[in-house]
């Protein structure tokens, strides 16, 4: 269990190692777009953790880099034509950042740090964790930013259409620079700032 | 005029209208941890620009002579990682050998590179959403390059600065570096498509 909740919080790759910075800020001009990627990550952590784990006797040690990157790549492979396939609109406006989980440092990491000296079932259990961390970091992020910037919330796709929640005047009037880049890096410094004095008060 | 034309709007459309930190997210990792002195962040900044150049003319003829001639092209993924990967080996074993200087200089930033995330999106960028030719991709590679050691210094003089000046306390660190990111790419704003058309018609 401690497997498992110390990527949500403790050791929240977003927040507190800040890995996987380039999806985090890049996708989470909405919400929606903040979870599909948070479930793309989830599949290929999980997966690939696994995958590594079960294999980490049998990978020589010489080349293990090029053979975890390799695993990752076949998973990032799957979850970008799952995507397109049954959600292509999702998959399009995150365009080639699903491609990028390939180098999300936080699944390379998580491979190198936890997968190859555990067993199957931690391993597993740490990649959940640390997806769903990942997940709710960029959920977090990509709630400020969408309700400044303009001001709904886009919460899933039906078939053509977003489904979205209107904020009155906000709506009429966004702060759009929160949904541009500066805004995107502006609020990940005060959610970071946050993250440090919660972690340093709770010690 | 129209080639001279279209080499310099991609220069100005990689290296300040899209540049690849402050308007496209990416490479933000090295770009806040190795940006703490003017002189690491050089060093980053050209084995980036070298390995980027590099990087999209190889991916770019492994995807267009063999990807896509082979109906292949969903393995762009392994491919383009292998790539950049091995390649990333070769440049640091031909530098370490040829140049001692220059591996002093760049060598420890050369690993990092093989998970910089600017690399490997410049490299998509330009074989599968802009479909450029051969030369225009290795000069957006270039640019994007260069993008990246302009953005990369001046976040590093920023923060030098940053160290002598006062800050709030809770901000200390990279929150304050990641707010100072957000207030440069706020003036980057200010290079737009508009420029873009006044300089090239």
């Amino acid at each position: 269990m401690k497997v498992f909740t110390k990527g949500v919080f403790r050791e929240n790759p977003v927040f507190a190692i800040v890995l996987g910075l380039c999806p985090a800020l890049a996708v989470t001009s909405m919400v929606w777009n903040a979870i599909g990627m948070g479930f793309g990550v989830i599949f290929v952590l999980v997966c690939s953790n696994l995958f590594i784990s079960l294999l980490r006797n049998y990978i020589p040690d010489e080349v293990h880099i090029p053979a975890y990157i390799v695993v990752i790549a076949s998973f990032v492979t799957v979850v970008e034509l799952l995507m397109k396939a049954y959600l292509p609109s999702l998959a399009a406006s995150l365009g080639i950042f699903i491609p990028l989980i390939v180098v999300n440092c936080v699944i390379l990491g998580r491979a190198e740090a936890f997968a190859s000296k555990n067993g199957p079932l931690d391993s597993v259990l740490d990649g959940l964790g640390m997806g769903l961390g990942f997940t709710l970091a960029l959920i977090a992020i990509s709630l400020v930013r969408e309700v400044l910037g303009a001001g709904q919330i886009t919460l899933f796709e039906q078939g053509e259409t977003l489904v979205r929640i209107k904020l009155g005047a906000l709506n009429d009037n966004p702060i759009r620079v929160f949904a541009f880049p500066a805004g995107a890096l502006i609020v990940m410094g005060y959610f970071k700032s946050l993250f440090d004095n919660i972690m340093k008060r709770s010690k | 005029m129209g080639v001279f034309a279209e080499i310099i709007g991609i220069l100005v459309t990689y290296v300040l209208v899209s540049n690849v930190i402050l308007t496209q997210f990416l490479g933000l990792c090295p770009f806040i941890g190795v940006s703490k002195n003017s002189e690491s962040a050089i060093g980053m900044g050209f084995a980036v620009t070298f390995v980027m150049t590099l990087a999209t003319m190889f991916t770019w003829m492994l995807y267009n002579w063999l990807l896509v001639p082979a109906g292949l092209e969903f393995l762009k993924v392994i491919s383009f990682i292998l790539v950049i990967a091995s390649l990333v080996q070769f440049v640091e074993m031909f530098v370490k050998k040829n140049s001692p200087a220059l591996y002093r200089a760049l060598g420890i930033y050369l690993p990092l590179i093989t998970t910089n995330c600017a690399v490997m999106g410049i490299a998509l960028l330009v074989v599968e959403v802009e479909k450029m030719s051969l030369f225009n991709s290795v000069l957006a590679g270039f640019s994007a390059g260069i993008g990246f050691l302009v953005a990369i210094l001046l976040m590093s003089a920023i923060r030098e600065q940053l160290e002598i000046e006062f800050v709030p306390k809770g901000l200390k660190g990279a929150p304050i570096a990641f707010i100072s990111a957000g207030l440069m790419a706020m003036a980057f704003m200010a290079f737009d498509k508009a420029l873009l058309m006044n300089l090239v018609g």
